[in-house]
């Protein structure tokens, strides 16, 4: 998306020469007047009260045996411990890392082609557009209120009066199809802000392009394949990194559609750390909380080195 | 920057191309228009279901599987969802929450966004912004738990306190997106106001502010949408349900609305309208915002 490397913009502003500081080439420092920190302050302080300080207080309570309240004492990592054998946890992970690459995978696939298809010459543009965004403005709970309601009595009694066998049951009462329910739903609200993404990555090639393309003699698929597949590359990057993030953040759309069901079958990371509220393991789930949050700084700054070598500016 | 609004450049794109005589061109836009239209109906069929489940009587909710459309309408859902959710009140904390995140974070975004673009040069500033940045890829789930804690222990148990965490956890996008338009606005025009004497917070406010007009825009709407929808963080934070936001009293009221979906339905429709609402008279700004933040 915008520009963060530090390089292309500082060329941008001051210096022309990459690699030398700008002390060295504009001697005299300008001074920053007390407006610009007074502007800063206010973002980094609630930063650094309601993230910085809650994350460094929960990583020392996951050390220790708090229930949630009353006293406590350090355990060392015994959490940690305790945490890598969990079967819980572990199945928690596993779902919440699975449904994450399947509706990465089926988002980008789904935004791709509506792009593809949006951006060409068609009739009713704006019409389609408009409707094609329409998931990402409602709210995630209720639409799974509503496909709850869908996959559990509206599609079975569809498949029954067309005779379709496998589907008469719900899905989502099934421990082994519930996912792709999960999977369905979220997939249904995150295509369209891949999907803008997309379609203005497309939209800024200018069209001259293709026609110079054309004139040479090259096919639609060439074109496609030497013009808009380079192009798109970036943009599929920065979709994956964005959906990544909302997806492994799984919450109100499951709550919505399964509450964790069938057993525990779609019960993601952020729910089993919720329960720390409630169960009595505090300090527990502080400790699942960690070890999440270096799980999504090991995948962001992967994703982040895939960006930076691809050349795409994030 | 390539100011890529959609609009613009589709309506370039409209002009005489590709006219080579294999394919002819009309044909094949209405052919790629059916198949788009069709597609278009995995959005609009959850949707009709849930306008035509609202509806209908008890008995015809139940009654097959659920598409018909009820004639006669039976309005009388809507009545019974807006006193059993007590609709108003929270309708009322909703609007109240999104009102003060959408001006928070228009406020200290574009704050932080301008000093942080205006002084890239100091390292303070070009640190903060990858701080700032940074916070967009840590899960709300991670310091949940503390979180709700501080919230508690400074009184923010409440809808302020929602409204407060919604303004963070927007602020890196919405600084994304000012940062990226604020690099193409010319240091000129400030300049000139300098010469005239104004100070930084006059030139903030008098030609700064005023040219990221389209940028309020479309970072307000995804404060909005955010805010609005949001049900994880409030459904923690607010100890005190009757202060509860929409989302959350839908999923309050699910166990009593279990036997009656019209007006579960009908509640859903309630809670959904102000966005859809919002986004009609809107959706251009969406579109062009983030395409403008987007291609550099």
């Amino acid at each position: 998306m915008a520009t963060t490397s530090p390089h292309r913009s500082r060329a941008r502003g001051r210096t022309a020469h990459p690699g030398v500081t700008l002390t060295r080439t504009r001697p005299p420092r300008r001074r920053v007047d007390a407006v610009s920190y007074l502007f800063l302050l206010p973002a980094l302080a609630l930063f650094t009260i309601f993230i910085t300080l809650p994350a460094l207080v929960g990583a020392v309570i996951s050390l220790t045996d708090y229930v949630g309240y009353g006293e406590w004492e350090f355990i060392g990592l015994a959490n940690y411990a305790v945490l890598f054998t969990d079967p819980n946890v572990l199945h928690a992970y596993g779902f919440t890392l699975g449904f994450s690459v399947v509706t990465v995978v089926l988002v980008n696939v789904v935004a791709l082609a509506l792009a593809l298809g949006l951006s060409a010459k068609i009739k009713l543009k704006t019409a389609l557009r408009g409707a094609f965004f329409i998931p990402m403005v409602v709210s995630g709970i209720v639409i799974a209120f509503v496909f709850n309601y869908l996959l559990s009595s509206s599609l079975p009694a569809l498949a029954s009066t067309l005779g379709i066998g496998w589907l008469q049951e719900s899905i989502l009462a099934n421990p082994d199809l519930a996912w792709l329910g999960v999977v369905l739903v979220t997939a249904w609200q995150a295509v369209p802000s891949a999907l803008i993404i997309y379609l203005a990555g497309l939209l800024a090639v200018p069209e001259e392009v293709y026609e110079a393309a054309a004139l040479d003699g090259a096919s639609a698929w060439r074109r496609f394949a030497s013009i808009t597949l380079p192009l798109v590359a970036g943009y599929v990057v920065i979709n994956t990194v964005l959906g990544f993030k909302n997806f492994l953040n799984a919450y109100d759309i499951i709550v919505g559609l399964t509450d964790g069901g069938p057993g525990t079958s779609t019960r993601s990371v952020a729910m089993t750390i919720f329960t720390g509220f409630t169960s009595g393991d505090y300090a527990y789930q502080m400790a699942n909380a960690v070890v999440f949050f270096v799980l999504a700084v090991v995948i962001s700054v992967l994703q982040l080195q895939i960006i930076r070598r691809r050349g795409v500016s994030l | 920057m390539v100011t890529a609004d959609p609009a613009t450049v589709a309506a370039a794109s409209r002009g005489p191309r590709r006219r080579t005589p294999s394919q002819g061109p009309r044909t094949r836009g209405w052919g790629l228009t059916a198949l788009l239209a069709l597609a278009s109906l995995t959005v609009l069929v959850p949707l009709y279901f849930a306008v035509v489940m609202a509806f209908k009587t008890p008995e015809q909710a139940v009654a097959g599987t659920g598409f018909a459309l009820p004639w006669p309408l039976n309005w009388a859902s809507f009545a019974d969802a807006w006193t059993l959710t007590g609709f108003p009140r929270a309708f009322a904390v909703s609007v109240l929450v999104s009102a003060v995140s959408v001006a928070g974070c228009l406020l200290l975004a574009s704050w932080a966004s301008y000093a942080i673009v205006r002084n890239w040069d100091r390292r303070l500033f070009r640190y903060s912004y990858f701080y700032l940045l940074a916070a967009m890829f840590i899960p709300f789930p991670v310091v949940a738990l503390p979180q709700v804690k501080l919230t508690a222990l400074l009184s923010l148990d409440n809808p302020a306190g929602v409204a407060l965490l919604h303004v963070m956890f927007q602020l890196s996008f919405s600084v994304l997106l000012y940062s990226a338009f604020l690099r193409s606005i010319p240091l000129e025009l400030e300049e000139s106001a300098r010469m005239d004497g104004a100070s930084t917070w006059q030139v903030f406010w008098r030609v700064v502010f005023p040219l990221l007009a389209p940028m309020n825009a479309t970072v307000g709407i995804f404060a909005f949408l955010a805010s609005w929808n949001d049900f994880m963080m409030p459904s923690l934070i607010t100890a005190d349900q009757s202060l509860q936001t929409i989302p959350v009293v839908q999923k309050i009221f699910q166990l009593a609305f279990s036997t009656d979906y019209n007006v579960a339905f009908a509640s859903y429709l309630m809670a959904m309208a102000p966005t859809i609402v919002v986004y009609v008279l809107a959706q251009r700004w969406v579109m062009s915002g983030v395409t403008r933040g987007a291609i550099k």
